[in-house]
């Protein structure tokens, strides 16, 4: 297809156009936000993130060393020096000694100050030179403006206090393992006994399979907001309460449906030959579950996985629901965002840099393991 | 205890748990009840495998019928009884439906649902179709789809956050830190303008977070359905005199209806649930409610379990059409 | 009008990997010409290249003497026939037909028309309305062929049409098409196909493609008694044409050769000149023409390993003589019972003695 005849290259320069504009739309709101992690909450309150990519000009004020450090050389008063103090000197573009023209002079020229009494050098990295024929008088140095090209400057900050200060009440290092804590459970259990059912419903054969499967396929689509009320009822019932324990079986149960869809419709697809020499050979259902279907059920469970890890780790509500109390012990990562949304709106530096941290390890997976979860995501859906 | 310690705990549990009543019921079922052995070995083995399957089944459907089936029937008794000190209830027939009909946040989440219904479905799919088909072609496609995919990793409430960045208003005279301000001013607005708050307009600029995340979605199903497409009927069109366009319209846009039916559906679905980007973005506030918001919010800010169930209900209602849709297809293919 | 020319046509593919090179064929108007060799020898992709399906990498192609490398398919006045008929599976067979009309802004009167006279012409009438996929293989194949003809090209393009139906469809397809080349003489077809059967009834002229090249050009029984080479001599012909090394024994306008193995000589009609005395040949007789004989003057002495009794035809397979060479097989007309383990003695008329050195054939030398 790609060599017929006629293809104008204009319409492949279109193509190639479009989606490069397209992805940067779609990569911009994310970048965003992970540039804005690294600024200060000066820079990001100044200057859009854009901006701080390249390097900036920036005007300052500052002032030569006091008459007190002037030397006397070959009959000449001295004062010399660097007008930066950190050792990082930006490259002056301009500068100027009256507020009134900051951009008077080049790097490298030489200006009488003083009333005309004095010259001053003042060169590219910031190095002066005030020359007098007459002792400095004064206590204070000669004011120089200067419009000088700051690199691009970032900062890891943000992340220290966020994820290691532990004064932070607001941090996100609990938050995270608490995260943790809730995912793991809810990605492993879900599996294995959804594989189990899923292998029944695709290679056993029993009255009633048929309706099972539309069951589930109905229960996919059911929204969880219904389990809300009356599972939270059930919890503090039975005695669990909002607790790790409830988050686990409410994932478990709300992940079943769509585990049990998506490796059925995979089981469905292994070979029936293999199956059926393990029978002839004598093999027990279970045995053949254990043996042949998990093994070549990988990519499957692999996907499953993701997506259910993905789920549980991003999701607010069920966390909201069935583990987080007024206490704040269990907080997850979701909840501790939005309370920061609330609470520190205004530091940008910190939200965004939290905000980061929780989405870092999802996306993480997701690059690590895109393959499964595309292939979870087509299971079924492509007619 | 130590909530990790709990947690490798019940993964221990859980995981020999299950193995292990599975195990042992087989076991059980084999060795014990219908042995494949003596007199009555036929029949055992008959009898054994008629009730193994639900063996298999039974911890899948515990959970199933808890924390799904269940809660459809019990949501919906709840939703005709009023919730009383002390933790009974009594029973208030539709008294709650009406009590919800008559509010005005209640239609306005409904308003705005449709909205969302409407717009973000199609958004989505149209600029999945988009980018499946530019992406189709070109060398780094695969790139490509993975960039405009990836917004489906991030969490509801991460996006929320970055498009708060994208959002944000700055007084005039200050720089513009959002970049939608920032290009608004650029191209001659007068005053940078505070987007979530304007009425009517900032649902779409809640819509647009889920159609940013949802487009890589429907990307992704719809770029493996044109990759179905048998490529000799775009050859055939091809030689038959369409164009590019008219081969995209014509020829392969029908052909994966089917696949762009599903993918509607399922976002459609996923609109309907949509909790966490209203919550965090603005909570409702300038008219911007939704009624899964709407039932959160009945059901732990007002504490009232009763009407926050109505609208439990009404959210189902608008799910159930496509529930049908899916299993009638379900059971059509399986014939 | 619709002659087709290709000059020095090659294709190469990144790589680089040549899949055809020094294609030099003309195609007059009117005739049905069939591409013809082993998979992989480039036929379809030479098909392609005459549809705008596939890039010309160098040379020329014309129609008509216009230059058309470089004119998009739908421009070039073709109309083409998929293996797998490629009909657009949403619409209904009306609509198949109509579509390439409708693209070229024809009006609905003529359109109407042209669909009327071409289901007429294919019996396509009763299933207009249906989509394809409630038409059975063959009838989506006419369906197929209805949508090119409905266009009125100048050329046809057939790649391999035939391939998914079953063998007794195929037999009334392939009279289907002759029929209906029959009754459009000005229109030129070119066909693509592995089976040389169809090559051999259906062709005006056949092209044997293999080793990136045209192997020979000419009629079917061109082929079938002048091969050129080896390839085409054992392409052609089912069973494949024996081929039984020897060497030239006496030159002339008849010459002598010897069989290795033979204790005599045969005659072939090829004429030789003599700096051919002595020359290390390949005899080619085909399984047909192989005649039991009971002289010392044979082509080939064995023991008859299997033997096909076909009713019509019975074939005999030999193992092969001093493990030159592969199986010799003689097919021998009417039925011979009971010849498993007998010896027989074979040889051929002169005519039908061709003679190979180098794998070209003498009779071209």
């Amino acid at each position: 297809m790609d060599n017929i005849v006629g293809k104008k290259s204009g319409l492949v320069w279109a193509v190639h156009l479009s989606l490069a504009l397209l992805v940067i739309v779609w990569l911009f709101p994310t970048t965003g936000l992970l540039v804005s992690s690294f600024r200060t909450g000066d820079q990001i309150a100044t200057s859009g993130w854009w901006k701080s990519l390249t390097a900036s000009e920036q005007s300052q004020t500052l002032r030569t060393a006091s008459p007190d450090e002037q030397q006397e050389i070959d009959g000449v008063f001295v004062v010399e020096g660097n007008l930066f103090e950190s050792t990082d000197k930006p490259d002056i573009s301009s500068w100027g000694t009256s507020s009134r023209d900051i951009g008077a002079n080049a790097p490298g020229d030489t200006v009488e100050v003083n009333k005309g009494t004095a010259t001053l050098t003042v060169t590219a990295n910031g190095d002066y030179r005030l020359e007098s024929p007459e002792a400095f008088e004064g206590r204070r140095g000669e004011r120089v403006f200067l419009t000088a090209e700051t690199p691009p400057e970032f900062t890891l900050d943000n992340y220290d206090k966020v994820l290691f200060d532990e004064n932070n009440r607001e941090g996100m290092a609990k938050a995270f393992f608490n995260t943790l804590t809730v995912t793991i459970p809810a990605t492993i259990i879900p599996i294995l006994v959804a594989a189990f059912a899923a292998y029944a419903l695709a290679w056993m054969d029993f009255p009633g399979r048929a309706l099972l499967i539309a069951v589930v396929v109905g229960l996919l689509v059911v929204p969880l907001q219904l389990a809300l009320i009356p599972l939270l009822k059930l919890h503090n019932e039975v005695g669990i309460g909002k607790s790790y324990l409830g988050a686990w079986l409410a994932h478990t149960g709300f992940g079943m449906p769509l585990a049990i869809y998506l490796l059925r419709n995979y089981m469905v697809g292994l070979p029936k030959d293999i199956i059926e020499n393990a029978k002839v050979d004598g093999a027990t259902d279970f045995q053949i579950f254990v043996k042949i279907i998990l093994p070549l059920s990988f990519p499957a469970l692999a996907s499953f996985a993701i997506f259910q890890f993905l789920w549980t780790w991003n999701d607010l509500l069920v966390a909201l629901v069935f583990l987080i109390d007024s206490s704040g012990e269990t907080t997850v990562m979701t909840k501790q965002i939005v309370e920061l949304l609330g609470t520190r709106g205004g530091n940008w530096e910190i939200l965004a840099t939290s905000a980061f941290v929780s989405i870092a390890v999802p996306l993480a997976v997701f690059f690590a393991m895109q393959r499964y979860l595309v292939r979870g995501l087509l299971a079924g859906s492509v007619k | 205890m130590h909530p990790a310690l709990q947690g490798i705990l019940t993964i221990v549990i859980g995981v020999s748990g299950c193995v292990g009543y599975f195990y042992f019921s087989n076991q059980l079922l084999d060795k014990v009840l219908f042995p494949p052995r003596g007199p009555h070995a036929g029949r055992n083995i008959t009898r054994a495998n008629l009730i193994r399957p639900w063996l298999f089944l039974f911890p899948a459907l515990a959970a199933l019928s808890l924390y799904l089936a269940y809660p459809v029937f019990e949501t919906l008794r709840l939703s005709l009884t009023e919730r009383l000190p002390g933790d009974r209830s009594q029973f208030v027939g539709l008294a709650n439906y009406q009590k919800m009909f008559s509010e005005a946040k209640f239609w306005e989440a409904m308003r705005n649902n449709l909205l969302w219904l409407i717009v973000v479905p199609a958004l989505s799919t149209v600029f999945g179709l988009l980018a499946a088909q530019l992406s189709d072609r070109v060398r780094w496609g695969n790139i490509a789809k993975s960039l405009i995919f990836m917004p489906m990793a991030i969490s509801f409430v991460g996006a929320a956050v970055i498009f708060k960045l994208v959002y944000d208003t700055r007084p005039l005279g200050q720089e513009q830190i959002g970049v939608l301000n920032a290009i608004y001013l650029f191209f001659g607005g007068d005053s940078p303008a505070s987007w979530l708050t304007i009425p009517f307009w900032n649902n779409f600029f809640l819509m647009i977070v889920l159609v940013w995340i949802q487009t890589g979605f429907a990307m992704v199903i719809l770029s493996a359905a044109l990759r179905g497409i048998p490529e000799e009927t775009i050859e055939a069109a091809i030689v038959d005199g369409a164009n590019p366009f008219q081969v995209f319209f014509k020829i392969k846009v029908p052909q994966i209806m089917g696949t762009i039916v599903v993918v509607w559906t399922t976002i459609t679905i996923v609109v309907l649930k949509v909790f966490d980007i209203v919550f965090a973005m603005t909570n409702g506030q300038w008219e911007t409610q939704v009624l899964a918001n709407y039932m959160y919010d009945k059901m732990f800010r007002a504490n009232d379990w009763g009407v926050g169930s109505a609208s439990a209900m009404i959210i189902m209602l608008l799910v159930t059409p496509i529930l049908v849709w899916n299993v009638y297809n379900a059971r059509k293919e399986m014939r | 009008m619709s002659n087709l020319t290709l000059t020095d046509v090659e294709k190469t593919y990144p790589g680089p990997v040549t899949v055809l090179e020094h294609i030099n064929l003309d195609i007059t108007t009117g005739e049905l010409i069939v591409f013809v060799g082993p998979s992989g020898c480039g036929k379809s992709t030479l098909l392609r290249m005459i549809a705008g399906l596939e890039t010309i990498t160098s040379g020329e192609f014309t129609i008509d003497g216009a230059r058309m490398n470089d004119v998009p398919p739908a421009q070039r006045g073709i109309a083409m026939v998929f293996q797998s008929y490629a009909l657009y599976p949403h619409m209904t067979v009306r609509d198949n037909m109509a579509f390439a009309l409708k693209l070229a802004k024809k009006t609905p009167a003529e359109i109407d028309a042209a669909i009327e006279k071409v289901s007429g012409q294919l019996q396509l009438a009763p299933y207009l309305d249906r989509l394809p996929k409630a038409l059975s293989g063959g009838q989506r194949q006419r369906v197929a062929i209805g949508r090119s003809i409905v266009r009125d090209p100048k050329v046809y393009l057939f790649d391999e049409p035939l391939s998914n139906l079953d063998a007794a469809l195929r037999v009334a397809t392939r009279i289907e098409i002759a029929q209906l080349k029959e009754s459009m003489p000005q229109s030129t077809m070119v066909y693509v196909t592995h089976d040389q059967v169809e090559a051999m009834t259906l062709a005006s002229r056949i092209v044997v493609l293999a080793n990136r090249g045209i192997a020979q050009v000419g009629s079917p029984l061109d082929l079938y008694e002048r091969p050129e080479n080896e390839f085409v001599a054992t392409f052609i012909g089912s069973p494949a044409m024996n081929l039984l090394p020897g060497e030239i024994v006496e030159t002339g306008d008849v010459t002598r050769v010897k069989v290795h193995g033979a204790e005599g000589t045969i005659t072939s009609a090829v004429p030789t000149t003599g700096d051919r005395r002595g020359a290390k040949i390949n005899i080619g007789i085909r399984p047909e023409d192989m005649i039991p004989t009971s002289t010392t003057d044979y082509a080939f002495d064995g023991e008859v390993a299997i033997s096909e009794a076909l009713g019509e035809v019975t074939q005999v397979y030999f193992g092969s003589p001093n493990d030159e060479g592969g199986t010799v097989i003689a097919k021998l007309q009417g039925i011979h019972r009971d010849v498993r383990g007998q010896n027989m003695r074979l040889t051929a008329e002169a005519g039908k003695v061709h003679l190979f050195q180098d794998g070209r054939s003498l009779l071209y030398a």
